[in-house]
């Protein structure tokens, strides 16, 4: 652009002018909003859908509930294998040389086998065989407790998560502190445990919402509800409600190849690094459009502003 | 709760075109946006005619 | 002594640059030029009036807590205001922006304008986020499981822990509403400071370019 017209179009205008009431039109916008946005919301309200707790997970599909809480102790569950900012069990999702999770570290340590059993175990009065359980389980070394966990945790697998069809073999105490588990969830005492571990002042949801996850339940629930990112979940609401159309842009990249698959390397297996780093080259782009070539252009070339000028571009003869 | 609340909680419809999909709900918010859009444009602004103009 | 007074202070220079900048007069001014004249104009106060409408109803679902809308009829409501308002929200910023393209309206030194504007809808983006994870329903459960991978993945959500309801609280209804404010805040009296954009084609003749 030449400089005289920037001179030109940052001048004080001295051209024609008409009245405008800023105030005003301020004033009725405000009470044109509110009585637009009272009147959608006395027709459709907003969603609502309730929240799952263990309570509800562990009474509608036990043998879920229970084969995770099997995972946890096992050690492979996916919290349990997360790496950073959880734990060190793997490195976690790179953008090629870039370990950013990891070399951030782990500022939000999760120990699955204590945080989701055997903590929560201890803060009720456990069933003798579960309090027997928890003594042999605290009682024995970490080789013995991995051990046991493991062997339990491939029995039941090859069992199809059927409890009833797990041949005998050296599992020590976890059967138990599962069933322990199970119980107590059911019983609705869980999710406060896990919140809470022992502790008054809670606010942190992240160790009850990372055991959710593990199971399938939850995500069988998300499914229903069309939220999965694999299928624009990221831009839908519960209900028939409208969700965040705005993130159509960030939604899109997970649909297509090669982030719509996992087992692409290096692409699709960190395609959450990937795509972060997409949308904030393009979210910048988009706070510098007017100093990107041809793009700032593009207003110059398809005009679109004869139509919003029209009047003054009318009355001036321009 | 919602006049509508019971249908607005009833199963969202999706349109399915290949690999794309989009609920009902947020097809109409971007066509509502969209409509938006093209009305601003081509409406007439009511006001001073230039005659009313002042300098 | 007076040459003393006189002399510039952060305090006078402040004074002087916003008076030169910013007189009351161009802040609320009786007349627009002639060319403000498309409904294109209200999407920007259409804006600033849902962000209106946003705040009011956060503030009393902020006095009666997070969970107060699951039982009460009357927390329902102000819960719908504050969710359809937030649509509004966008769906006018969204008609805004394509508007301000169209009309390259960060020309005669206003990239400044566009740059507050484009990143108002950013922050926006971020802070409407914070709030669908404080909606203590299944949502915001699901919500904050999926999205904990995205910024765990390049290293965010270590200072950044979307499962932590008490950090995406206070995030959603202290620190980000006061960015989105400011920066608000900056966008409009940059608007008001440099007047509103001419027409493309306005200098035409004096450019001695033709349409
Ligand atoms: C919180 C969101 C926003 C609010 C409340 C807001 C508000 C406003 C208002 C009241 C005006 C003056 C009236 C008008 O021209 O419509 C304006 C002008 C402007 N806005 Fe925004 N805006 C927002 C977001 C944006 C975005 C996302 C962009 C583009 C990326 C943008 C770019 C502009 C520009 C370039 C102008 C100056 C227009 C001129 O000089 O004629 N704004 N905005």
């Amino acid at each position: 652009m030449s400089d005289r017209r920037t001179e030109l179009e940052s001048a004080p205008w001295s051209g024609r002018v008409r009245r405008y009431d800023l105030i005003k039109e301020g004033v009725a916008a405000v009470v044109i909003v509110a009585i637009v946005v009272a009147a959608l919301s006395t027709l459709f309200g907003s969603p609502d859908d309730k929240q799952v707790t263990f309570k509800q997970w562990a009474v509608a599909a036990p043998a879920d509930f229970y084969a995770t809480a099997v995972q946890e102790l096992a050690g492979t569950s996916g919290t349990a294998g997360y790496g950073a900012p959880y734990n060190h069990a793997s490195d976690g999702v790179n953008l090629g040389p870039l370990y950013l999770a990891k070399w951030l570290g782990v500022t939000h340590p999760v120990d699955t086998v204590n945080d989701f059993v055997i903590t929560p175990l201890t803060t009720v009065a456990n069933a003798a065989p579960v309090a027997d359980a928890l003594k042999q389980w605290q009682g024995s070394d970490a080789k013995t407790q991995s051990t046991w966990a493991t062997n339990y945790d491939t029995a039941l697998t090859k069992a199809n998560q059927d409890a009833s069809k797990v041949s005998a073999g050296n599992y020590g105490p976890v059967p138990a502190l599962a069933g322990g588990l199970l119980t107590m969830a059911q019983a609705g005492s869980l999710d406060g445990a896990l919140l809470s571990q022992g502790n008054y002042f809670q606010s942190d949801n992240t160790k009850q919402t990372l055991f959710l996850g593990d199971g399938s339940y939850f995500n069988d629930q998300s499914t229903a509800s069309n939220l999965q990112g694999s299928t624009w979940g990221m831009m839908n609401e519960t209900g028939r409600y409208p969700g965040q159309a705005w993130l159509w842009l960030y939604s899109f990249w997970y649909q297509i190849p090669p982030f719509n698959n996992g087992d692409n390397h290096p692409f699709g297996a960190n395609a959450d690094a990937w795509i972060m780093l997409i949308m904030g080259a393009l979210s910048i782009g988009l706070i510098c459009m007017p100093l990107i070539p041809g793009v700032r252009s593009l207003p110059y070339k398809i005009k679109i502003h004869r139509l919003i000028w029209k009047n003054y571009y009318q009355e001036e003869n321009l | 709760m919602g006049i509508f609340h019971h249908f607005m909680n009833l199963k969202a419809v999706y349109i399915h075109w290949g690999w794309f999909q989009i609920s009902i709900t947020n097809l109409l918010v971007i066509l509502f946006m969209l409509v938006l859009f093209g009305l601003a444009l081509v409406l007439p602004f009511p006001g001073n005619k230039k005659g009313k103009d002042q300098k | 002594m007076s040459a003393d007074i006189e002399k510039e202070m952060w305090t006078s220079k402040l004074r002087k640059g916003w008076q030169k900048n910013l007189p009351i007069e161009k802040l609320l001014p009786d007349t627009q030029p002639a060319y403000v004249a498309s409904w294109i104009y209200l999407f920007g106060v259409a804006t600033l009036a849902a962000l209106g409408v946003i705040v009011a109803s956060g503030l009393v679902l902020s006095f009666e807590g997070a969970s107060w809308y699951h039982y009460s009829s009357v927390g329902h409501f102000v819960n719908s205001m504050h969710f359809w308002s937030v649509q509004f929200f966008f769906i006018f910023m969204v008609v805004h922006l394509w508007g301000k393209f169209w009309m390259a309206a960060w020309r005669g030194r206003r990239l400044l304008t566009w740059i507050t504007g484009a990143l108002a809808f950013v922050g926006s983006i971020a802070t409407a986020f914070t709030g669908y994870l404080i909606q203590t329903n299944f949502d915001s459960q699901w919500i904050s499981y999926e999205a904990k991978d995205g910024f765990n993945s390049v290293g965010i959500g270590s200072r950044f822990n979307v499962t932590n309801f008490g950090q995406m609280i206070l995030l959603h209804v202290a620190f980000l509403p006061v960015i989105i404010g400011v920066i608000t805040l900056i966008h409009v009296l940059l608007v008001r400071a440099k007047g509103v954009v001419p027409p493309i084609d306005a200098f035409n003749n004096e450019l001695g370019e033709r349409k």
